[in-house]
């Protein structure tokens, strides 16, 4: 699907050398965290591997764990692209209320908010006013040149206020079958959230990888002058990213919101663009822009969700929680660091003299020729 | 508004922690009972009252800012000039300043956060106009800064719903749902229950007062602690989303996982009503009636209790249908 899993290792080298082949892959150390977590998890509470049919659809931890995963998965798809282009959307959270916002006060006010027309319009709105607060940020930075952080921090800032106006400040709850599905339904067993957030995954690693918009992106990222000079059409790509990443935000908003039914202006999406940054480095993206790795997502957003549970599942007193996050992250990070196993490596190296060259980290030729 | 210092916390904000303020922690309450409580004192004097409300960040919020503007009204005989701080300290020190300029006869305040104070407590000290602390405190180094305080009791609430269990489900393993910890709610009543019935807590963790993560958080414990027979949560909002997961792990809230809470939102008491809540400790916001006599006593220059307990009502499963729909939040 990406580009990131590396080349099949020449079969016939030795143990060692498929050990640093692997290792050295940026998606090694998180997909092992998140492995060990989980069996970890496993051991700590019997039946947590456990899945189960009931009533005719998946049931377990597991499934929560995937559809937990969903929303931190949809923004951080967006997140990526923005990173990719050298850029940061600091407003995904506020996105996810106000698209909320809307959807749910359109549902409170409609005739019947249990009808499937009804919901889908709903819907559709939410998403719209995902791509204008998108389109917004888009303008801003590609636009008028303003620095990605700041330009998408007054929609942080001032989107959640947008939000509580649109609920006049009370926390719009609203009955509705259909709209409930999205978060809490199943289809063919698995949970609609996991589905909708597979097929925008798929969506976007399909348009990104089967034409040249990712390569634009890239090369927007590594060097905008020079992919402008080639012929990249750079404020047009970077304006339309950072409308994925709205609509992406949205779509987030409205399936985390959906169980419970509840436009809480103040609480929704609240860090998470924190969250979808986080997803993004674990999955092997800098956030200096260039080279980006979709498939890193996947295991990213699983993780930060079976941390989330783990704490739970080993009981730990609440207060230390964060800590446990904490060491977690960081001694992931720690492993998968370039510059760690550089050093590490020099140190071998200086041992004995038969290492080969480090494969190259992040590829910097922007092959654009468009 | 609220997001404004954490933008700059910088980008390992996932793990770090953060304790937002007691803003959301209750959720709400009616507003059908406002005008009550006050006296007649037959004199025609008007009392200028300053009140300058925090904020509107909760439904809890609204209501207690209706609630104040309906008892401090005309026909109870108050002059209120009501100014909203939008959660920022240097407009509620602006309209504490105005208030001082305008000589008004009593000074009502919500203070945003709890330090800062000194200087125009200090002012208003000199001008010798009484204040009277709503809801929450101020820490400051201003000898005898304001005449009275009133607000909720976060640990009478946990309290009471501890006294609940201990007489009806003795025997019951307790999970309990935290709010955003290190929030006044929180600690408070965390402190209150457990001094009744911490012994039956088996485990903890936190929602930080929302729904969907109320929801995942009892996913979770419902693995972790497969033995537990109730939750007990810190609002009303996490304890609806646990509803969810229990129903989504095939049991039957409030039946097979009682559900203890505090708050008494519309939502709450409704999932009382349908019996899929046991018990509602309420959180009042509706005390501007309270707040309407007491500062006719501070005006009168009479004694006044340094410290006024909003009185907190509590329900259990025979709650009426109507007592819900009055509810306004």
């Amino acid at each position: 699907m990406t580009p990131t899993t590396p080349a099949p290792v020449p079969t016939g080298s030795r143990g060692a050398a498929v050990w640093r082949e692997v290792s050295h892959h940026g998606l090694f150390w998180p997909l092992l965290a998140l492995v060990l977590l989980i069996l970890a998890c496993g051991a700590a509470s019997p039946g947590f591997l456990d899945v189960t049919v009931r009533d005719g659809h998946l049931f377990g931890q597991l499934v929560d764990l995937l559809r937990n995963s969903a929303t931190p998965l949809l923004l951080a798809l967006g997140m990526c692209l923005v990173i990719a282009t050298g850029g940061i959307d600091l407003s995904v959270g506020a996105v996810m209320a106000i698209a909320l916002a809307v959807s749910l006060t359109y549902l409170d006010n409609a005739a019947d908010p249990r009808s499937v027309a009804t919901v889908l319009t709903a819907i559709v709105l939410g998403l719209a006013v995902g791509a204008l607060g998108g389109a917004f940020n888009g303008a801003m930075v590609a636009g008028l040149g303003i620095q990605p952080f700041i330009a998408t921090m007054i929609l942080m800032v001032a989107g959640r206020g947008i939000a509580m106006l649109i609920t006049q400040g009370q926390i719009t709850t609203v009955t509705s079958p259909p709209f409930k599905t999205i978060g809490s339904g199943f289809v063919l067993g698995v949970p609609t959230p996991v589905v909708i957030a597979l097929a925008a995954f798929v969506v976007v690693a399909v348009v990104v990888r089967r034409t040249a918009l990712g390569m634009f992106l890239e090369s927007i990222g590594i060097n905008r002058e020079a992919s402008r000079l080639a012929g990249v059409r750079s404020r047009r790509t970077t304006w339309t990213v950072y409308v994925i990443a709205g609509v992406l935000a949205a779509l987030a908003g409205l399936v985390y919101g959906a169980p419970t039914m509840a436009a809480d202006a103040n609480n929704i999406g609240l860090m998470k663009e924190l969250d979808a940054i986080m997803v993004v480095v674990l999955g092997g993206t800098k956030l200096d822009g260039g080279r980006f790795y979709l498939g890193g997502l996947l295991v990213g957003a699983m993780l930060l969700s079976t941390l989330e549970r783990a704490v739970i599942i080993f009981q730990l007193p609440s207060q230390t929680t964060p800590l446990f996050k904490a060491i977690v992250l960081i001694a992931v990070c720690v492993a998968a660091s370039p510059t760690l196993r550089a050093m590490l490596r020099g140190r071998r190296r200086a041992d004995r003299e038969s290492t080969p060259a480090a494969p190259v980290e992040k590829t910097t030729a922007a092959e654009v020729t468009a | 508004m609220k997001g404004i210092n954490r933008a700059r916390t910088g980008m390992a904000g996932v793990v770090a922690t953060f304790t937002i303020l007691a803003l959301a922690a209750c959720g709400g309450g009616s507003d059908t009972s406002g005008d009550g409580g006050d006296g007649e004192d037959g004199s025609g004097d008007v009392i200028r009252v300053g009140f300058s409300q925090l904020g509107a960040e909760s439904g809890w919020r609204t209501a207690n800012t209706e609630s104040v503007k309906e008892s401090l009204s005309e026909e109870n005989g108050f002059d209120l000039t009501f100014v909203d701080a939008q959660q920022k300290q240097e407009n509620q020190i602006k309209a504490l300043r105005d208030f001082v300029a305008q000589d008004v006869d009593v000074i009502a305040f919500s203070p945003v956060i709890e330090t800062g104070w000194d200087e125009v407590l200090q002012e208003i000290k000199d001008s010798g106009i009484p204040v009277v602390l709503v809801d929450r405190t101020v820490d400051t180094t201003v000898d005898d800064p304001f005449v009275t305080w009133i607000g909720a009791d976060f640990k009478q609430e946990g309290t009471t719903a501890g006294e609940w269990v201990a007489e009806n489900a003795p025997d019951a393993k307790i999970f309990e749902l935290q709010g955003t910890l290190g929030s006044g709610a929180q600690v408070d009543r965390e402190e209150g229950f457990g001094e009744v019935v911490g012994d039956q807590v088996i485990g903890k963790a936190s929602g930080n007062f929302t729904r969907a993560e109320g929801k995942t958080a009892v996913e979770a414990a419902l693995q972790a602690y497969p033995d537990m027979t109730m939750i007990f949560t810190h609002n009303d909002d996490m304890g609806l989303g646990a509803i969810e997961a229990i129903e989504a792990a095939g049991k039957v809230p409030g039946k097979d996982i009682q559900i203890v809470s505090v708050d008494g939102v519309r939502d709450g008491l409704q999932a009382l009503v349908d019996k899929k809540f046991n018990y509602v400790v309420e959180c009042n916001p509706v005390f501007g009636d309270q707040l309407a006599e007491l500062i006719k006593k501070v005006y009168d220059g009479e004694d006044v209790p340094k410290e006024t307990i909003v009185i907190d009502e509590a329900f259990d499963q025979t709650i009426t249908q109507e007592t819900v729909d009055a509810r306004a939040y």
